[in-house]
């Protein structure tokens, strides 16, 4: 089992025929996703990649029976292909642009509530991989490896750091989630640890958060609730400077909430090793 | 209006928060431990002009919100903006000079000379000056103009007409990145210190979530201002609100603060101060404000010259550089360094797919600290080719004449190449991040006497007062 994608989720990639769309296109076939159709507007019957092509997602679904998307579009139309992809049925939505202006998402977030059975994960964000079965989005293969590990996090390059150390250290995973780096997002950490919790093939579970918002704070909240899953945390930028803040607005919102301090508080509350550097994760995971 | 400003520090109570997503509860946070505070937005830079890719990192629009750099407006140009809503301001010039604040004076009477800087705070560290006669104008001028404010040297200031106050609201909104919603918050509590109102009295601050499809309807906004026991001032207020969020949909604001906002003893009402930050990823879609605002940045020089170069750059105060792709590892790598006993000067997250000459851009921007001492690059590859990056440190190492300590952590895509090329050209790669951190600030302890730093008559000079 996994998480999210496996080898039966059926996957279209709204802007297949970019220069990005069209890479990880072809990286996600040859590790043997089933990439079943992709969509560019004005491109409609023809193949690209190996794959056909369809003028809207609602095309696409008809024709495939697509039930997940990977979204590949720049950001003026990103929101838009989202909204698209719930619109038409698509369970999972993984966008992976980065650059989406807040008050779109924020509008898509609402948009979203009318579609429940809709999940997004992203946007800013790698993708999901169940290793050596299926991925959608940008994390290489290469760093991943069969297991029993959920990893689950909000950095790109923190993901293929860990993913390449616990791989290394013959520590496999269930299925790595990069939940992206927005303030505004899809699936948060808290999701994605309820998941894990429920998934019968994940026993370890590996929380790479770092410092703003509080979504963090929230999964280490339903950990502390009990948890069958034995978990490493870090949180990076511990040490980073404070922000050069104009107005109180946000703190009247926000609290103490947000500092790495908060983060690894919450998780050794919820009894939870927290790791000091990147490096300690694996030894604590053991 | 303004004395509220000039004698007010930042709040320096401690509080926390349990907010729970669909109905925030207020909280205070410490001035001094303003984090990361949610909003926003967005990496730095002003690149958003060119055509855009799908991904720079997976991960960069991250480094911008937690270390919380978006589009600040100065708070007279923000003041221009809500001008333009149709808002109320006072009678304001910018000045440049002392003469010029003398000049104001003539014209307006009694003024009180603010500094323009994108930074709170401004207050308490001496840059907003009551003047009543043209030579305290003048010499108000004379003591705020080129004064070093959090870092920012104040270029110039606006002088502003006294207001006749009646009483003082606060009116704000931000995103609240945990509702992944518009915040609007009023409360008849203003002037003083609100993150001090919303510790003590959270009741006494009124809140709307908007639809964001639609906006405010109209009752909800006359619910807030019940809400906020300023009944008597409905109509009014309602309308200045509704002006206000049009900032949201018109111009991608993130965050906009008018504190106080002025009721008059002639009952009009006046945005005593504003901060206005707009949304750094939508300047593509509003490129009049780019250009009316986009040239008048201030502040660190090392970071405006990373802005040019399309880099996402942060200065620091230690004197290890630091490269890295995302924002998570260039975050993990600061970390790192401060374990091993170092301090990090700057860093400069080169972003997924990173190009030879995007590592030699962020090199030279680097290098132009004479505060560093040695520089460290960490670079994962997932996207990034470990073979291009190699390449690049090399040749940005041997053009830029770099003779300071380089350890370079390199991983991922075509590292065996990469490390090949390094090797080659006399850089030993280190093992992992960790041993890597170490291993700089080793290098530099060692060579603190005796290397020699790069120096280049062309490149901007250090920040004031560091």
């Amino acid at each position: 089992m996994s998480i999210l994608i496996d080898a039966g989720t059926r996957v279209i990639v709204q802007g297949i025929t970019g220069r990005e769309g069209t890479f990880h296109t072809e990286q996600m076939r040859e590790m043997g996703t089933k990439v079943v159709g992709g969509t560019t507007p004005g491109k409609g019957g023809t193949t690209h990649v190996g794959v056909p092509v369809f003028n809207t997602v609602a095309e696409a679904v008809r024709a495939t029976g697509a039930n997940a998307s990977g979204i590949f579009v720049p950001p003026p139309f990103a929101p838009d292909a989202i909204m698209e992809a719930a619109a038409n049925g698509i369970e999972l939505i993984v966008c992976i642009t980065e650059g989406i202006p807040i008050q779109d998402m924020i509008r898509v977030k609402d948009f979203l509530r009318g579609y429940p059975r809709a999940r997004l994960l992203g946007p800013n964000c790698p993708g999901l991989i169940t290793p050596g079965v299926a991925k959608i989005g940008i994390i290489p293969q290469r760093i991943s490896s069969s297991g029993h590990v959920g990893l689950v996090s909000r950095s790109g390059t923190l993901t293929y750091e860990v993913g390449t150390a616990l791989t290394a250290a013959g520590m496999g995973q269930s299925t790595i989630v990069g939940i992206g780096g927005d303030p505004v997002l899809g699936l948060t950490f808290k999701d994605i640890v309820e998941m894990f919790e429920q998934d019968p093939q994940t026993t370890h579970m590996v929380v790479i958060g770092e410092i703003g918002g509080s979504d963090e704070e929230r999964a280490a909240e339903l950990l502390a609730k009990g948890s069958r899953l034995k978990t490493v945390a870090f949180i990076s930028g511990r040490t980073a400077p404070e922000g050069k803040r104009m107005g109180h607005a946000g703190a009247i919102i926000s609290g103490n909430r947000g500092t790495a301090k908060s983060k690894e508080e919450a998780f050794k509350a919820a009894g939870v090793a927290v790791a000091e550097t990147t490096d300690d994760i694996v030894g604590l995971l053991r | 209006m303004l004395a509220d400003e000039l004698g007010k520090g930042e709040g320096e109570g401690e509080g926390d928060g349990d907010n729970d997503a669909t109905a925030p509860q207020p909280s205070v946070k410490t001035a001094s431990g303003r984090t990361a505070i949610a909003l926003h937005m967005c990496a730095l830079n002003p690149e958003r002009a060119r055509p855009q890719p799908v991904t720079r990192s997976p991960d960069r629009a991250a480094a911008a919100a937690t270390l919380d750099l978006g589009v600040k407006l100065l708070e007279y140009q923000a003041k221009e903006v809500l001008a333009s809503l149709g808002i109320a301001i006072p009678l304001g010039r910018v000045a440049h000079t002392p003469d010029e604040a003398a000049a104001v004076f003539a014209e307006l009477g009694p003024i009180a000379v603010k500094a323009q800087v994108p930074v709170g705070g401004r207050g308490k560290a001496g840059g907003i000056k009551l003047a009543s006669s043209p030579e305290q104008a003048r010499s108000a001028a004379q003591q705020i103009i080129g004064m070093d404010i959090k870092g920012f040297k104040v270029p110039l200031v606006y002088c502003e007409s006294a207001l006749d106050i009646e009483r003082e609201v606060y009116l704000g909104f931000t995103v609240d990145r945990d509702a992944r919603a518009n915040i609007l918050m009023l409360s008849a509590k203003g002037g003083m210190d609100i993150e001090q109102v919303a510790d003590e009295s959270p009741d006494s601050i009124a809140r709307l979530y908007p639809n964001p499809w639609r906006g405010p309807l109209d009752f909800e906004l006359n619910q807030l201002v019940y809400e906020a026991g300023l009944g008597e001032l409905a109509r009014p207020l309602s309308a200045l609100i509704k002006k206000l969020y049009r900032a949201i949909p018109d111009l991608d604001a993130v965050t906009a603060e008018i504190n106080p906002l002025v009721i008059t003893k002639k009952g009009e009402i006046v945005a005593g101060d504003a901060k206005l930050e707009t949304d750094e990823n939508a300047v593509w879609r509003h490129k009049d404000l780019e250009e009316r605002y986009g040239s008048l940045l201030i502040g660190d020089p090392y970071e405006i010259e990373a802005k040019k170069r399309g880099l996402t750059y942060v200065s620091l105060d230690g004197d290890i550089g630091i490269i890295g792709n995302g924002a998570g590892l260039c975050m993990s790598t600061l970390d790192l360094v401060q374990r091993a006993g170092g301090q990090a000067a700057n860093f400069c997250d080169i972003g997924g797919g990173a190009k030879a000459e995007v590592v030699e851009n962020a090199l030279a921007v680097i290098l132009m600290n004479p505060r560093v001492k040695g520089v460290l690059i960490n670079v994962f590859g997932g996207i990034t080719r470990g073979d291009e990056v190699a390449k690049g440190i090399v040749t940005a190492r041997d053009r830029l004449q770099m003779k300071l300590p380089l350890v370079v952590r390199l991983s991922g895509t075509r590292e065996e190449e990469g490390r090949a090329i390094l090797r080659q050209n006399g850089i030993e790669p280190g093992a992992s991040a960790w041993e890597a951190a170490k291993k700089i600030i080793a290098l530099t302890r060692a060579g603190s006497s005796g290397l020699p730093t790069p120096a280049s008559p062309d490149l901007p000079a250090g920040r004031g007062g560091r």
